[in-house]
């Protein structure tokens, strides 16, 4: 899977799974500024994530990510690894 | 002189409508809510019905990234309270300083019951790590009263009733007692319940306390009636907006009725039967007509919990007749519970909905699927055909599992 699908595929996720507006889902969009998702919700996201990408992410790497690129980022890199 | 609190706004969310003005259309019709259940396949159930509120789609009401987070009993409280602030001409941004003086205070009987059931096959089939971090806030019987704060910006008192079937018409009595003693001017005080799946559907059957008339959904819920063979299920909420009688006058609100008396009590008798006799019910009954100042004779209905359980509706016509005497046969009673289905925490906040709009309108709903007479219930139950008549004060009663009684008193201004 390359990066435009780890971004498409994500994409969906924060629309069906969180109920984001699609149009406002950006790469650089902070999830807790501009998406107003909150620690809650970036639970949930990380679970979609780990379930829909088949990987595990620790907790020191779900902290540090506040972006959607950041996300995108550590998916790539599991995927790649 | 104590305060008077008033009622200017009702809103529901319910198995027969899904706005006030359509649930009272069909209670006056005599219209049954109930059908064999949908939300799962019953088939293994000895109860295979239930008073369902068929395709709901929250997103019609609110965002999806907000409906989500919510159980559906908060989803259905969050609509009726949007609709009754409306109904009120009421609204608070998070700057009023009035937002202070304006609460919550909900009626729920089991909670998210449903998210319960579902994420427990979550934790059973996934383990652990897959339980949503929203579980416990969809599943606490309090959430709906903490999201109606937040997004409706009600920083007043805020609070939640668990007193099973009489949770509402408890938190209706309690709201009305933060108005009298000057904690809050406007106080949205409810119930909802959304409790209809596999777990609970299994539980209440095995107390033997839901009806098995399958073959005839609508017929199911029989208050009063000598075949009557339990409670139908329900679900859904209701709302109204409490205020202060001089506010609600000083912007000419709309009143609906005034909330005169209050009454509660314990049977201390046992886990689900009521006292034989209904002294506990009596007691909340004759407590609520002393806090209205006024007599047994002076109510022109009574909407009764009429649950259609075999101990509920004889035990209930006792405590009637203890309280009334021989007014007792004079006045009407009905439980619009063989309409709705049992909304369980929701139910006092329905019927009170349903004794101030008999009020209004001056029609006294109807029991329906009432057929057979039971020696031991023998009072005026409004069989079949709701009747016009002059309503000035009305009473309901609410009664839940543990022994918790809860009667209220309506009137007009």
């Amino acid at each position: 899977m390359d990066r435009p699908e780890i971004e498409a595929k994500l994409t969906d996720l924060l629309v069906e799974e969180l109920g984001l507006e699609r149009e406002k889902i950006k790469m650089e969009a902070r999830f807790e500024e501009d998406l107003e998702v909150d620690s809650l919700g970036v639970v949930e996201l990380l679970m979609a994530l780990e379930d829909n990408f088949d990987v595990k992410i620790p907790d020191d790497e779900a902290e540090k990510i506040t972006t959607v690129a950041e996300a995108v980022d550590v998916v790539e890199a599991k995927i790649g690894s | 002189m104590r305060r008077r609190v008033v009622v200017t706004g009702l809103g529901t969310v319910n198995p027969l409508a899904r706005n006030v003005a359509d649930f009272w259309v069909a209670i006056q019709k005599g219209v049954s809510g109930v059908g064999r259940i949908t939300a799962f396949d019953p088939a293994e159930f000895t109860t295979q019905i239930a008073a369902e509120i068929t395709d709901w789609d929250p997103d019609e009401h609110m965002a999806r990234k907000d409906s989500r987070r919510m159980d559906r009993s908060a989803q259905f409280f969050w609509v009726a309270t949007q609709q009754a602030l409306a109904d009120a001409g009421l609204s608070y941004e998070e700057d009023s300083p009035e937002a202070d003086r304006a609460g919550v205070l909900l009626g729920c009987g089991i909670g998210g019951l449903i998210t319960t059931q579902t994420e427990m096959d979550v934790l059973r089939d996934r383990g652990p790590s897959r339980v949503s971090p929203l579980a416990i806030t969809k599943i606490i019987s309090n959430m709906a009263a903490g999201l109606v704060s937040i997004d409706f910006h009600l920083y007043g008192p805020n609070s939640c009733t668990v007193t099973a079937c009489a949770a509402s018409a408890n938190a209706i009595g309690d709201a009305t007692e933060v108005i009298r003693r000057n904690d809050a001017d406007v106080m949205v005080a409810g119930g909802t319940e959304a409790g209809i799946c596999e777990f609970a559907l299994a539980g209440f059957a095995s107390a033997r306390a839901i009806s098995q008339r399958n073959d005839d959904p609508q017929g199911a819920c029989r208050p009063f009636d000598l075949d009557r063979d339990g409670f139908v299920m329900g679900e859904g909420a209701a709302a109204l907006v409490l205020e202060e009688y001089e506010h609600a006058k000083a912007r000419n609100a709309p009143i609906y009725a005034e909330v005169l008396g209050y009454g509660m009590s314990a049977d201390g008798y046992h886990i689900t039967l009521p006292r034989p006799g209904g002294r506990g019910a009596a007691r909340a009954i004759e407590r609520a007509l002393a806090d209205a100042a006024v007599e047994p004779e002076a109510i022109d209905y009574i909407n009764a919990h009429g649950t259609s359980t075999q101990a509920n509706d004889s035990t209930e016509t006792a405590a009637i007749k203890t309280v009334f005497g021989e007014a007792a046969y004079r006045v009407p009673v009905s439980s619009t519970k063989s309409m709705t289905g049992h909304l369980l925490g929701g139910a006092g906040a329905i019927e009170s909905l349903v004794c101030i709009l008999a009020m209004r309108d001056g029609v006294a709903p109807p029991t329906i699927n009432y057929e057979t007479p039971d020696p031991e219930c023998d009072l005026d139950y409004v069989p079949n055909e709701s009747r016009e008549l002059d309503i000035e004060l009305t009473l309901t009663n609410s009664f839940g599992f543990g022994g918790h009684n809860a009667a209220l008193v309506y009137g007009p201004v």
